[in-house]
């Protein structure tokens, strides 16, 4: 099981990662980052807006009924799934190059989010977590008396 | 039928500045009667993808919209952008016959051998 954890290291991470990926373009030895391995299957990105979180995963094939996606009461999020091999009739697999099997991904978000209003979409192999901020997150507007 | 070379993702000409093109994954299956190709192509919709005969190559081509643009990023495990994959197809297709369908970012292509070389059943009769 990979675990993310967003903490401001990540900051420091996302800048290395940025200029190592500009350095292999650069030499033009780039390999291919997209290639799912079976430990870090499906690939995640998260980002965030004023309302809320957002984790998104590349599940080609799946649909949400394939997918356990939970919340545990430290706003970690845990996502389970299973991607199985396609259906074919009698022959034989001359290359395999997909990912299949059970997997098991877990975010933990960096604030509390209101557990009964997060929503899963997909669309097009995607899935879309939407986790909204709670409360206490929310920016406030702060009235400004005049003297 | 052969894979091609592209194994790295390379930068399209065809595209903005910072498009990168990505080499999906694809497995492939052989039966008695038809190849099929099944690839990941997670954001492409049906009307942004092109697959394409010539010359004796299929090509494939998906264009994934950009989620990201003008995101706050906490976590970055991918990025997004087109794929593009081509595959030399042999002599023992029935290109007219070749199909693909599209469905949740998984392209299946359906290559039909031609008929003379899917294996046949052989009557015995009995003497």
């Amino acid at each position: 099981m990979l675990s993310v954890r967003l903490n401001p290291w990540n900051e420091m991470y996302r800048e290395l990662n940025r200029m190592r990926e500009e350095l292999e373009e650069f030499f033009g030895a780039r390999t291919n980052g997209r290639r799912p391995t079976r430990e870090s299957f499906p690939p995640l990105n998260v980002w965030e807006d004023d309302a809320g979180f957002y984790v998104e995963a590349e599940l080609p094939g799946l649909s949400l009924e394939d997918l356990d996606i939970s919340l545990t009461s430290d706003n970690t999020l845990v996502l389970r799934g299973e991607r199985k091999e396609p259906q074919t009739g009698q022959g034989q697999w001359l290359r395999r190059e997909r990912t299949y099997g059970r997997f098991e991904r877990t975010v933990t978000l960096p604030g509390p989010v209101n557990a009964d209003q997060v929503e899963a979409s997909f669309k097009q192999g995607v899935l879309t977590v939407r986790l909204p901020k709670a409360p206490e997150l929310l920016p406030r507007k702060i009235e400004v008396k005049g003297g | 039928m052969n894979a091609t070379l592209q194994r790295t993702p390379s930068r399209s000409s065809a595209h903005a500045a910072e498009t990168v093109t990505y080499f999906p994954p694809f497995d492939l299956w052989e039966g008695d009667q038809e190849y099929r190709l099944i690839g990941d192509l997670p954001g492409v919709a049906p009307e942004d993808l092109e697959v394409r005969l010539e010359n004796g190559t299929l090509s494939i081509y998906g264009k994934a919209s950009p989620r990201s643009r003008g995101r706050t990023m906490l976590w970055e495990e991918y990025s997004v952008g087109d794929f593009h994959r081509a595959f030399e197809i042999g002599q023992d297709i029935d290109a007219q016959a070749i199909s693909a369908e599209l469905r949740d970012g998984v392209l299946t292509v359906r290559l039909p051998k031609r008929a003379e070389v899917q294996p046949r059943r052989i009557a015995v009769q009995s003497g």
